[in-house]
C-alpha cells in the first residue's frame, strides 16, 4: 500500500469493522464506569443517585477483594504452569514418528471442544465425586479413603479441570512449533556431542520460546475470567472465589450493579497489570 | 587420525536400495569428493559415515576401529550440513563453542579455540552477532568454525556451497582448500558440481544410483574414465559422444571426444558441420555444431576471438589420440 490513493482507500475499507470493534468495546466499558459510580440496586430502589468513588472504596475495602485476586492468581498460574510443561511434554511425544499418529492427535485435541460447563459437570460428577466418582473407586481399590475432591482441595480440583480443557491448546501450538524446527539443527547437535536432554534444553526448547510465549499470552486472557468451572463445581465456596465469580456475586446475588461494576473495572486493572508482568518477563521471546 | 574404510557398507530404505554393498577406504589426511547425479545417495552416504543413519549391512571402520554401532558424537568426525544448521538462537561465537561446552572444556581452553577459529576464519568481528544478522558466507564459515574447533579426524561436508552464488562459492572454494592444506585432515567432500570436484579433490569418487563408478585422482578420470558415466561426468564442457559410421569406423558402439580436443577451421578438416548457437567467454568460444547425421550439436572449443559465426560452415578435426572408445555396455575400450 504504497500510494496516498492506495492509503485512503484501505482506511474507508477498513472503517467500518473499526467502527465496529470501537463500539462493541466501548459500549459496555462506558457502562460499566457509568454504573460504578452510581448506586443502583435493581430490587431495591433502582437507580439511587450518583455516590461518587464510593463503590471502588467499598469494593477494595470488603475482605473478599484481596484474597480473591490472589484466588484469581493462584488458579491461573498453576493452569499455565501445568499445560506448558505437559504441553511440551505432549508435543515432543506426538511429534516422534508413531502408528495411528493422526487418531491420537485428535484426541488429544478433543477436549478443547467441550463446552466447559460440561467438561466441569464431567469432572465433578463422574470422576471427583466422593460416592460414585471414577476417582473415589480406584481410591476404595486400594484400600484408601475417597477424596472429597471440591472441598478438600478445591483450588487443585478447579485448575486440574481448567488445565484439562486448555492442554490441548497449549498441545496443538507446540507441536505446530516443534514441527518447523530443522532437524539438521538436532543432528548437528548430536555430532556435536549434545545429549538427548542437553539438545532439548539448548535446542528445541530456546526453539519454542516464541510459541510458549504466545501459549502464555492467550491462556492468561482467558485464565483470568473463568467462570463456568467455578459455578458448576464450588460456587465460589472453599476459597475459591475468583475476582471474575465475586463481580458475579456483588452483581446477581446481592443485586448491587454498581458494587459489582466497580469490581469490574478493578478486572481491568489487574488483567493489565497482569499483561504487563508477562510482556515484560516472556514479551522479548517474540521480537526475534 | 583419520583414516575411514567402508567395508561392505549397504544401506536400504524399507524396500528401497539407496547403496548396494560398497567398499572403499580413504586415507588420512585425503581430500575425497563424492560426485554424482541428485538422488545418487552421496548424502546417504556421508551420513553413514558421520552415524546419523545406520548402516543396513556392512561395517565401517575409522583408524582401524570398527565404528560402525558407535554414535556420532563418539566418532570424533564433524560435518557442515548444507542448510549450515546454525544454532538461530546463540550468538557466533556461542554456536562456535557449543561442541566445546557440550565436551566440558575449561573455559579459557574453549576460548582460545574460538578465537584461533574465529580468526583463520576472519569471523572475529562477527563473534558477537547470531546467524540471522550474517551474510550466506559468513553463516557458512560459521558452521564450518564450529566443525574446526573440535578438531575432528575428519571433516564431513555436504554440499556446503550449494546456496552460495557463484562469485562467493569459488572465493570458499578456495578457502576450503586451504583449510585443508593448513589442517591436514581428512575432508569428504560431496558435490554434484564437476567443477568443485575436479578443483578440490585428492580423490574423486563418482557415484551413480548408489553404485561407485569409478575412484581416482581429478586427472586420472579425465584421463582415462572407466566408462560412458565418468567420461560424461568429468569435465566442463561435457564430452561429445557420437555413435553410428563414425563409432562403427573405430570399432566401437560410442566414441567420445571432448570439446578441447577437437580443432576447428574454417576450410578443412575430418568433419563438415554449421555453427549453430556460439559462446563467447573471452577466453574461450563454444560452438555448437551441427553435424549431418547426429541428432546432438557437438560442443566444440576454440580461441576467444575467432571470426566464425552462427550459420557458418565448420570443420572439424578430433585428436586422434584423444578419442575415447565405448562398448555397447557403456565400458571403455582400451
Ligand atoms: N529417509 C529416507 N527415506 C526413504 N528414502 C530416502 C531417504 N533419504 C533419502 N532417500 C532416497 O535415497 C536416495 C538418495 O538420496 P540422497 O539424499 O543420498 O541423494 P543425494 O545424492 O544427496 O542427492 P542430492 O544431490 O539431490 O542431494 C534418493 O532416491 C532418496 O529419495
Ligand atoms: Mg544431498
Amino acid at each position: 500500500m504504497a500510494t496516498e490513493h492506495s492509503r485512503s482507500a484501505a482506511r474507508l475499507m477498513m472503517a467500518p469493522a473499526v467502527f465496529l470493534l470501537l463500539v462493541w468495546m466501548l459500549v459496555p466499558l462506558t457502562m460499566t464506569l457509568y454504573f460504578s459510580l452510581k448506586r443502583y440496586l435493581p430490587l431495591r430502589g433502582g437507580d439511587l443517585g450518583w455516590v461518587g468513588l464510593d463503590n471502588y472504596v467499598r469494593f477494595v475495602t470488603s475482605s473478599s477483594f484481596w484474597p480473591s485476586v490472589q484466588t484469581t492468581l493462584i488458579i491461573v498460574g498453576g493452569v499455565l504452569l501445568i499445560t506448558v510443561v505437559l504441553g511440551v511434554f505432549l508435543a515432543l511425544l506426538l511429534d516422534q514418528p508413531m502408528w495411528g499418529q493422526g487418531i491420537v492427535r485428535i484426541l488429544v485435541i478433543a477436549p478443547f471442544f467441550v463446552m466447559p460447563t460440561v467438561s466441569a459437570l464431567v469432572w465433578k460428577n463422574m470422576l471427583m465425586d466422593p460416592v460414585n466418582g471414577l476417582f473415589a473407586h480406584l481410591w476404595k481399590f486400594f484400600g484408601l479413603a475417597p477424596v472429597e475432591w471440591l472441598s478438600q482441595a478445591p483450588i487443585f480440583s478447579i485448575v486440574l479441570i481448567v488445565s484439562w480443557q486448555w492442554l490441548p491448546f497449549a498441545t496443538l501450538i507446540l507441536l505446530t512449533a516443534m514441527q518447523s524446527l530443522d532437524s539438521e539443527q538436532l543432528e548437528a547437535a548430536e555430532m556435536d556431542g549434545a545429549s538427548p536432554f542437553a539438545r532439548f534444553g539448548h535446542i528445541v526448547l530456546p526453539h519454542l520460546g516464541q510459541a510458549i510465549t504466545i501459549v502464555i499470552l492467550i491462556q492468561t486472557i482467558f485464565l483470568l475470567s473463568i467462570f463456568a468451572e467455578i459455578f458448576v463445581t464450588t460456587q465460589g465456596s472453599f476459597g475459591t472465589r475468583t475476582l471474575t465469580y465475586l463481580i458475579f456475586q456483588r452483581v446477581l446475588e446481592s443485586q448491587n450493579v454498581g458494587l459489582g461494576s466497580a469490581g469490574g473495572v478493578y478486572a481491568i486493572i489487574l488483567a493489565n497489570i497482569v499483561a504487563l508482568f508477562l510482556m515484560r518477563i516472556v514479551g522479548k521471546n517474540l521480537d526475534a | 587420525m583419520g583414516r575411514i574404510v567402508l567395508d561392505k557398507v549397504e544401506k536400504n530404505f524399507g524396500e528401497v536400495t539407496v547403496i548396494p554393498p560398497l567398499d572403499l577406504e580413504i586415507e588420512d589426511g585425503e581430500f575425497v569428493v563424492f560426485v554424482g547425479p541428485s538422488g545418487c545417495g552421496k548424502s546417504t552416504l556421508l551420513r553413514l559415515i558421520a552415524g546419523l543413519e545406520d548402516v543396513t549391512g556392512g561395517a565401517i571402520r575409522i583408524d582401524g576401529e570398527d565404528a560402525t554401532a558407535v554414535p556420532p558424537a563418539k566418532r570424533g568426525l564433524a560435518m557442515v550440513f548444507q542448510s549450515y544448521a546454525l544454532y538461530p538462537h546463540m550468538t557466533v561465537r556461542k554456536n562456535i563453542s557449543f561442541p566445546l561446552r557440550m565436551a566440558k572444556l575449561d573455559k579459557a581452553e574453549q576460548d582460545r579455540r574460538v578465537e584461533q577459529a574465529a580468526a583463520v576464519l576472519n569471523l572475529t568481528e562477527y563473534l558477537d552477532r547470531r546467524p540471522g544478522q550474517l551474510s550466506g558466507g559468513q553463516r557458512q564459515r560459521v558452521a564450518i568454525g564450529r566443525a574446526i574447533v573440535r578438531e575432528p579426524g575428519a571433516f564431513l561436508f555436504d554440499e556446503p556451497l550449494s546456496n552460495l552464488d557463484a562469485a562467493l562459492r569459488v572465493g570458499m572454494r578456495l578457502e576450503i582448500s586451504e583449510l585443508h592444506e593448513r589442517l591436514k585432515t581428512t575432508m569428504i567432500y560431496v558435490t554434484h558440481d564437476q567443477v568443485e570436484a575436479m578443483t578440490m579433490a585428492d580423490k574423486i569418487v563418482v557415484l551413480q544410483a548408489g553404485r561407485i563408478e569409478q575412484v581416482g585422482s581429478p586427472l586420472e578420470l579425465y584421463r582415462a574414465p572407466r566408462n560412458r558415466f565418468v567420461a560424461g561426468f568429468i569435465g566442463s564442457p561435457k564430452m561429445n559422444f557420437l555413435e553410428g559410421p563414425e563409432a562403427a569406423k573405430r570399432d566401437a558402439q560410442t566414441i567420445g571426444v571432448r570439446p578441447e580436443h577437437i580443432a576447428p577451421s574454417p576450410s578443412e578438416g575430418m568433419w563438415k558441420g554449421r555453427i549453430g548457437v556460439s559462446e563467447h567467454l573471452g577466453s574461450d568460444t563454444f560452438f555448437h555444431v551441427h553435424m549431418e547425421g547426429y541428432a546432438n550439436p557437438i560442443t566444440v572449443r576454440s580461441g576467444g576471438e575467432v571470426a566464425m559465426h552462427h550459420g557458418d560452415t565448420i570443420y572439424l578435426t578430433p585428436d586422434a589420440e584423444r578419442i575415447y572408445r565405448f562398448d555397447d555396455k557403456g565400458l571403455r575400450i582400451v
